[in-house]
């Protein structure tokens, strides 16, 4: 079953701004879906519109079955959202952030105390529960913000820049909690700044830019549209000028530390064989940029460029 | 619709609502408190003793159901303007929006909200007034009536305030240039009879008149207007502006971009 599906969506604001040009994608149930693109490309918007903040201009949405426009009430009840900016209200405490949420959504006192609860311990936020929002950390009041999108255990929850200003510790703590339940069940779509989540957590990847969809596939399958990587080696011994390898281009960043170009043709065999006929040893390699991030500034500015082709294509 | 999950929706609202006035007491119970005790001392008390009789009845005694009344609609109002205000500016009204619970249940809970702030003021007020004169409930059912019914309109009349409010002047204009010169003149210190003809009419134009003369009715049995237009303005009112609280949210006027 579709998780959500998205037909032939349009937004023109009020001031004439087209947001969306009608885009087109679906989730599977149980996917775990990046929804990429610069800022002001159109993802907020269309979260905006599923989550029925944003009035569309035109097309269809459905929410596991339910339209948007005749099944409002069962849509939204599939819905969790985790906003873009911080939206509670930061005079409340943690716990009535989230008891207030379940209640919204009709959940008796009762079951509202121990899913608050339960979402509270697994973002550890519990001990902080008497206390007033305002008084959390950032990345504790993203965390509340999940646990809150999580009170009524949606089918779909819905994430715009959940990591954004969170610290890397936290940011790789929330990631297994995402996992955790995307691997229960729950649908997630996720928008990001940060390529190395979408490519760590995501199965699917679709990329927004000006209001249309410029790339919409399984993750694996947008990776190897990548015809080229730039690798960072770090040499065991100094070396003064940078070695000539068939096959790829390299620079000398300083003494012990060369960038190589691959293209897709060539292997990583074909490098070390090389580097190990001119006796330079490897200590470790690593990837100059994130290989989502590399294809991401490539499609992006392929169309701004104006260029049809795609490279692998 | 999912009544239940709706009756759930609007309790957690007025919960949440009730909640916030008990926090912020210093600002939602104590200033309308002290300003009608100033009311009494200043025009009942000093004032009024030179002024004499109204309509039978002492001054003090004669202003009390007004500012009682006064109280109950500057309270409701108030509440209702500046909790949903508050939600928009901080972005928790979206908490609302995006869950399944009708839009009606948002205009209710908030409504509700506003209506026992207006009614918790409106005890302590009348407390208060017991300090300084005698007052005695002739017809309770109409004075319990004509409190929910008069509190009912001005939240709902706070919460279309709210939705339109951009910013937080936009809050103040209405209660400044528009609830207060109403509330003066309908009625709360004087009686319309006092009026030249044409003004008389003209203070028939203003509704808050006739919720002050109900409740004043309701209490000394004395009122300038009758009391089944006093319900027939306060249902009418009712009616128009819950319709457009549910129109606004229904099109997302001023609530969804």
């Amino acid at each position: 079953m579709k998780a959500l599906s998205i037909k032939n969506l349009k937004k023109t604001y009020a001031n004439g701004n087209v947001a969306l040009k009608g885009i087109n994608f679906s989730v599977e149930e149980g996917d775990f879906y990046a929804l990429l693109g610069p800022n002001g490309a159109g993802k907020t918007t269309a979260i905006g519109i599923v989550t029925s903040l944003v009035n569309k201009t035109g097309g269809e949405v459905e929410i596991f079955g339910h339209n948007i426009d005749t099944e409002l009430e069962a849509a939204k009840t599939c819905i969790g959202l985790v906003p873009q900016e911080i939206n509670m209200n930061l005079w409340e405490t943690v716990q009535n952030v989230v008891l207030n949420q379940a209640g919204y959504y009709g959940l008796g006192r009762k079951l509202a105390h121990e899913r608050t609860e339960k979402y509270l311990r697994a973002l550890r936020l519990w001990d902080r529960r008497n206390d007033v929002s305002r008084s959390l950390s950032g990345g504790m009041k993203r965390r509340l913000m999940i646990a809150r999108a999580l009170v009524h255990e949606p089918k779909l929850l819905i994430l715009d820049e959940p990591t954004a200003g969170v610290d890397i510790e936290i940011r790789r703590s929330m990631w297994d909690f995402l996992r955790a339940i995307n691997d229960a069940g729950t649908t997630i779509i996720l928008t990001t700044h940060y390529l190395e989540e979408a490519e760590s957590l995501c199965r699917h990847v679709a990329i927004i830019d000006e209001g249309e969809i410029i790339e919409d596939a399984r993750m694996t399958v947008v990776l190897r549209k990548l015809q080229r990587e730039v690798f960072v080696l770090s040499l065991a011994n100094p070396i003064s000028e940078a070695p000539v390898l068939e096959g790829f281009d390299t620079i000398l960043r300083d003494d012990t530390e060369l960038e190589v170009g691959k293209e897709s043709a060539s292997t990583l065999n074909d490098l070390f064989r090389q580097l190990n006929a001119q006796q330079i040893e490897v200590v470790s390699l690593r990837n100059k940029a994130n290989r989502l991030e590399e294809l991401f500034i490539r499609l992006i500015e392929n169309k701004h460029d104006g260029f049809k082709e795609m490279a692998g294509h | 619709m999912n009544i239940s999950l709706n009756a759930v929706a609007t309790m957690t609202i007025i919960r949440k609502e009730f909640t916030r006035v008990v926090r912020i007491w210093i600002q939602t119970i104590v200033p309308p408190a002290i300003t009608m005790t100033l009311y009494f001392i200043i025009f009942g008390n000093l004032i009024g003793k030179r002024i004499g009789v109204m309509d039978g009845f002492d001054y003090m005694q004669y202003i009390a159901p007004g500012l009682i009344m006064m109280s109950v609609i500057t309270n409701s109002y108030g509440n209702v303007v500046s909790s949903f205000f508050g939600a928009k500016f901080g972005g928790h009204v979206e908490e609302m929006l995006v869950s399944p619970m009708s839009n009606a249940a948002i205009v209710i809970g908030h409504v509700a909200g506003g209506v026992l702030r207006g009614v918790l003021v409106g005890m302590l007020v009348t407390i208060i007034a017991l300090f300084f004169t005698k007052l005695e409930v002739r017809h309770p059912l109409i004075m319990v009536s004509v409190v929910l019914l008069s509190s009912t309109v001005f939240a709902l009349a706070g919460f279309i305030n709210a939705v339109f409010a951009k910013k937080f002047d936009d809050i103040a204009i209405v209660p400044t240039f528009v609830l207060t010169p109403l509330t003066y003149l309908g009625g709360v210190f004087y009686s319309i009879s006092m009026l030249p003809e044409f003004w008389q009419n003209v203070s028939r134009a203003n509704p808050i008149l006739y919720m002050v003369n109900a409740f004043r009715y309701s209490i000394l049995g004395t009122s300038d207007i009758g009391i089944g237009s006093a319900y027939a303005i306060l249902l009418v009112f009712v009616t128009l502006l819950f319709s457009g609280c549910l129109y606004l949210m229904r099109h997302g006027i001023g609530i969804r971009e």
